[in-house]
Formats: C-alpha cells, structure tokens, sequence
C-alpha cells in the first residue's frame, strides 16, 4: 500500500476527510520552502501538494502565476524541488507529498531520471497538468515502476469515456476541478459537484479530492461532505504573497489558516461516501 | 519519398503535436475536431468559405514577377505571392475566416484570440465584427506598445485588446492567457488560435485554412510557369503561412521549401526566436515542438525586431518537416530583415511586414545560387504599414 493509499485507509476508517494544502515550491524562497511543508503539516495537512515552478502555467490564475515567478526568481529548478522533499523527509517520513506541475521541467529532466530520482527523495505522487491520459501512455507506467502514484485531473467537462479512460491510469486519488476556469476562481458550485462526483464514483473506488474555489473553512466544510479530500492553494499562496518580504511569520500563519479548514472538516459528521 | 496524411487520429506528427492541456479543454477540443471533420469536406460549408474568400477576403491574391528584384539579385526569378494584398493585410484573414464559420456552426457567441504583431487580432476582430460577436484579444504589453496602430484598429473594430502583463509580456503570454480565458468561458467562447500551433486540432486546422495559399500558388505556377516553382520561402513564427505555402507541395520533392525563422541579433547571441535552429524538443502550449528553452524546461523570453515572429515555439508540423529533412530552416537577422524591408519598398514599391521582410532577405541569399531558368515563390505574408513606427523608431526618425 503506498503511503497516499495508506492516509485515504485510514481517513475512510474514521469517516474522516484529507485535507490537501497546495504551495509552490521556492514561494517566497527556496530556503523557506521545507519550513512551511512542516507548517502544513502541523496545520493539519494530510497529503502535500507541492507546486513545481513553471513559466507558462496556463492552467493558474494570476495567484499562482505570480508564485511561479517569485520561485523562478530564486532559481527553483526541479532538481532544488526535489532537494526539498529530501530535506522534508528528514523529519517526515509519514506525510505523502505530491508533485504538481507541468510536462516541460519533467521533460527536460528526463522522464525516467525524474522518476527515479522523485522516488529517491520520498515523493508520492506526481499529477502532471497538462498531461492528459491520452499523452500518458509511456510516463505512467515508468512513474509507477518506481512506486510514484499518477493522480490525474477529471473536470466538469469531462465525459464518461474520459473519465474511464483516466480512471483506468490514475492511482491515489483523483483531483476533481470544481469548477471550469483556472485556479483561484471563486464560483464553487457545490450542487453540480455533488452531481459529477457521484457519476464519477460509478466508474472508480478511487478518493476523490476537490480542488479550486475552496478558500475557507466554510467552502472547505461544504465540500467536504460531498468529496474524500479538499485541496486548498491559491488562499494559501496569497498569504504567502502577503508576506514574502517578512516570512519569518508565514510558517505559524499557514499553519492557522489551515487550522481553521482542519477544524471545519473535523467538525463534519462522520461520512463514508 | 510518400508523406503520411497527417496529423494522426491524436493529432500527432511524428513524435510532435498532441494534446497537452489541462483536463477541462480535452473534451472542448474533442468537440471542436469532430466538427471540424465534418464540416471540411460538407459542401455548403466549402461553398460558403469559398464565398467568404473570394468576395471578403480578396482571393486570389496574385503571384506577382519580381522583376525588378530578379534583375538587381541576379539569379532564379523572384515572384512574390501577394498575401499582402488581402482583407486586413495578412494571410491571417484566411484562417480566421474559417474560423469564424466554425464557431458560427457550433453556435457559439464570443470570440477570443492571442496577438503578437496584432495582425491576427486584427483579422480576428474582423470576422467577429462581421458575424455581430463580441470580441476580446489577449496581447502582451510590449506588443501593445510597439505595436500600437492595430491596437487602435481592432478597437474600432469593436474588439476589447486586453494587455497581458505576465511572463515576458509578449506573444507565448498572450497565448497563455487566451487559454485561461478560454477554460473559463468555454460553453459560449470560440478561441480563434492565430498559427499551427497550440493543442490539436488546431494545428491541422489552421493549416488546413490557410493553404489554400499553396493551392493557388501550384495553379498559378502552371499558368504561368507551367510547371511548379523550384524553391519556396516563408518566414517562420508560429508558422501559418509558411505551412499555408508548403503543404500542397509537400509531396512534390523536387520543389524546395526554406522556413526562415528570426535571427534576432543572431543565433551566438542567445536573442532571437529561433527554436527549429538553435531549440529543442519541449512541450508547450497544448503541443510537443521545438521550443527555446533553458536546461531546466523553463521557456525563454525570445527577441526579434518582427513582433509576429516573437514566440519560442513553433507549429509541431514543421518539427516534423525539420526532422524528416523535407524542409531547410535558416535564419535571417533583424539587420538582414530590415535591409530587405527596405529593398522591397525601394526596388518594387511594396513595402513588407517585418515578419515576411525576413523571407525576402533569405531569398536574397538563395537567387544568386539558383539559375536564370529557376524561380522562387516567396510568401509576402502581410504589408508593412503596421511596421513603419517600429522601423522609424529604430533608425531614429520620429513620426507625428
């Protein structure tokens, strides 16, 4: 069982939801990066999703482009990203890590290097944006040769064949987009979720995790009555942007902040969707 | 040698092309292919985009004997074909035209576009105005700036130019928030991409549209000719008229094709725009191409004097024509362009856009090595009108 099978077992046991906080890598420098994963986790944090720097996200909205920019700035490369996550599992050997990110990096690494080295850092999961399963047929099976899970995107648009087809290559979870548009939107509509993830579940035992438009506890709680996970960013990026001069603070602020969609997602009735 | 009919059922050339987006746009594009291949070989709506070509656009445009240039170049004769002449001065027109027809078909009510130079964002506001759609154009704002003129036009046009100030504010940032736009607004927005690049069926579309360049080029030859030309030049951006051109003649080996990407201040120097001859294999965009960028997969800023020309990728079937070695890339420095700019302008009373300016300097090159009995067919791409604030600024003359 890999460790994000392993927390999704767990969570199912106790009717409990994950609770996904997405950071960009090297935001607001790449020395700070390894304190606010610890923050998260403390925060309450059950998977990490860790942003991989790039410099066309087109699949951002402006919080997380401006991220990418700051980190870029620094020189995150992916190879510093995954000098990160090894320094994270210096203390952390529980919490699963999640890479996100776009082809192009993984690419220029080389697909089969990244995979290996990703592993020997202790990375988990990688979802990879803008590679749909159609485009996935050599990448996933060298990501899970290595024990990686692939998790893959389903959309509000996405068709039943579609989302058989992913379901088939997905493993840990699935990321469910809220809503159409990009990250850091704010039109959540729970009704019409509730709706695809039920038609989602007919075709996969996999969690499902529901990621833009949560920005608080009280978005954070309705969704978590209807999906397996919750992922939050752009409301963390934005704090993070807040403060990049001063982040001598950020690392208790995030922790807060997430403490507040903590709480909202324990204070659920316990589910077993 | 027997050319495949490509793209792929996946919208692959070679090992180039695809689909490479985030998971809302696969099923959009899936649509927008399906009804792309039904409706390419339907006959009324051949009919009406042949109408709409022939009577808005302007088409045919001439193959025009540059004689004047023939003789002061001194080698294969020099013909110039004349996409300059069309409806908003560019070849762009021809695709955005189709386009339009499609999103008429799929009853859709807004119209969305990227622009580098702004002539794309000028035909695309054209064919939204005709159609009484409402119209937004994504343009980095160093384009906005340098390209101030079509700004202005595809105001009056009544499109809304939206400045993009992300990344390194030209083209491949405009394409970026073209996409966001367009995952955002999906069920009402038509995105008319500009070249052959983006996610399939992109490519094969806007290829599709615009060669009916070639087409005209393979009937006028044999009118005139006879006989097919021997060389083909076009300058390379994203690499719409240049594959316009080529295509038809694809299959015909004996007629060379040259791209001509922007040499920029030259390929040493690290600034220019050129990825088919200095780049390598990446994904951007919606597709895998050559692409400038640095070791670690991030995307280089790109510079060239030619604003249309500005991007670091490149359509995925010339990196297939690249590999295959059917088709020779070279570059042309800014400095060679704007001496042909303004050759062009002086010897035959045309004067180019910068982009096409650079397949005008490549010819210059390659006449003298040719026959007296060989012709060329350069692609005069689009006007130069656009161009004249750009070319005073940098030779220090000020205008108004």
């Amino acid at each position: 069982m890999s460790r994000i099978e392993g927390v999704f077992a767990a969570l199912r046991q106790r009717g409990g939801k994950a609770l996904i906080p997405y950071i960009t890598a090297g935001d607001p420098h790449p020395d700070q990066t390894v304190a606010l994963m610890h923050a998260l986790v403390r925060g309450g944090a059950d998977i990490i999703e860790l942003g991989v720097p790039f410099s066309d996200p087109m699949a951002d909205g402006p919080t997380i482009q401006l991220a990418c920019e700051r980190a870029l700035a620094h020189g995150t490369s992916l190879s510093r990203v995954l000098d990160m996550v090894t320094g994270f599992r210096g203390t952390d050997t529980t919490t699963p890590v999640v890479l996100m990110g776009y082809l192009n990096p993984i690419e220029a690494m080389g697909l089969e290097t990244f995979a290996l080295r990703a592993r020997a850092a202790g990375v988990d999961g990688v979802l990879i944006v803008d590679l749909p399963v159609e485009e996935a047929p050599e990448a996933v099976p060298m990501l899970h040769a290595q024990g990686l899970d692939c998790v893959f995107l389903l959309a509000p648009t996405s068709s039943e064949a579609r989302i058989d087809a992913t379901v088939q290559q997905a493993s840990g979870y699935l990321y469910y987009v809220s809503l159409k548009g990009v990250t850091g939107a704010s039109t959540l509509d729970v009704g019409s979720v509730a709706e695809k993830l039920a038609v989602i579940r007919r075709h996969t035992r996999l969690p499902l995790a529901v990621g833009f438009g949560i920005r608080d506890a009280a978005s954070a709680a309705q969704v978590g009555r209807i999906a397996d996970g919750v992922v939050v960013g752009s409301a963390l990026v934005e704090q993070i942007a807040r403060h990049a001069q001063a982040p001598a603070a950020l690392p208790q602020i995030l922790r807060d902040q997430l403490g507040a969609l903590r709480a909202a997602l324990d204070a659920l009735p316990a589910s077993n969707p | 040698m027997i050319y495949q009919n490509l793209p792929d059922a996946r919208g692959h050339f070679g090992p180039y092309g695809g689909r490479f987006v985030a998971e809302t746009l696969m099923e959009p594009l899936r649509r927008l292919e399906e009804a792309y291949l039904r409706l390419k070989d339907d006959p009324a709506f051949r009919a009406e985009l042949e109408k709409d070509l022939k009577y808005y656009v302007g088409r045919p445009s001439p193959l025009y004997p540059a004689e004047r240039l023939t003789r002061a170049w001194g080698g294969a004769q020099v013909f110039l074909k004349r996409e300059d002449l069309n409806h908003t001065g560019a070849h762009k027109i021809n695709n955005t035209v189709g386009q339009a027809l499609l999103a008429k078909h799929l009853g859709k009510t807004r119209i969305i576009a990227e622009t580098g130079a702004g002539q794309h964002g000028v035909a695309s506001a054209t064919v939204a105005a005709r159609l009484g759609m409402e119209c937004v154009v994504y343009m980095g704002v160093d384009d906005v700036e340098r390209q101030s003129p079509n700004v202005y036009r595809m105001k009056l046009l009544g499109a809304r130019v939206v400045p993009v100030t992300s990344g390194t504010r030209t083209l491949k940032d405009a394409l970026n928030e073209a996409l966001r736009d367009w995952v955002t607004n999906v069920d009402n927005t038509f995105y008319i991409i500009g070249t052959v690049a983006g996610p399939h069926p992109y490519p094969m579309l806007v290829r599709d549209f615009n060669a009916v360049v070639g087409r005209e080029v393979v009937e006028q030859s044999q009118d005139m000719l006879g006989r097919f030309p021997d060389a083909l030049v076009a300058c390379v951006g994203g690499g719409s008229n240049a594959i316009g051109l080529f295509h038809p003649f694809i299959e015909h080996d004996a007629v060379k094709m040259y791209g001509v990407e922007a040499g920029g201040l030259g390929l040493a120097t690290g600034q220019h725009a050129a990825p088919l001859s200095a780049g390598r294999p990446g994904v951007l965009h919606g597709n895998r191409t050559y692409v400038m960028a640095d070791d670690n997969g991030q995307i280089l800023g790109t510079h060239s004097i030619s604003a249309g020309l500005d991007y670091p990728g490149v359509g995925p079937e010339h990196s297939w024509l690249k590999d295959i070695g059917r088709v020779s890339y070279v570059t042309v420095t800014d400095d060679e362009a704007l001496a042909a700019f303004h050759e062009l302008a002086r010897v035959e009373g045309i004067i180019p856009a910068l982009e096409s300016a650079h397949a005008v300097a490549y010819a210059k090159k390659l006449a003298p090595q040719m026959r007296r009995d060989q012709t060329i067919v350069v692609n005069l791409s689009g006007r130069g009108d656009k161009d004249i604030f750009t070319v005073a600024k940098r030779e220090g003359i000020q205008l108004l």
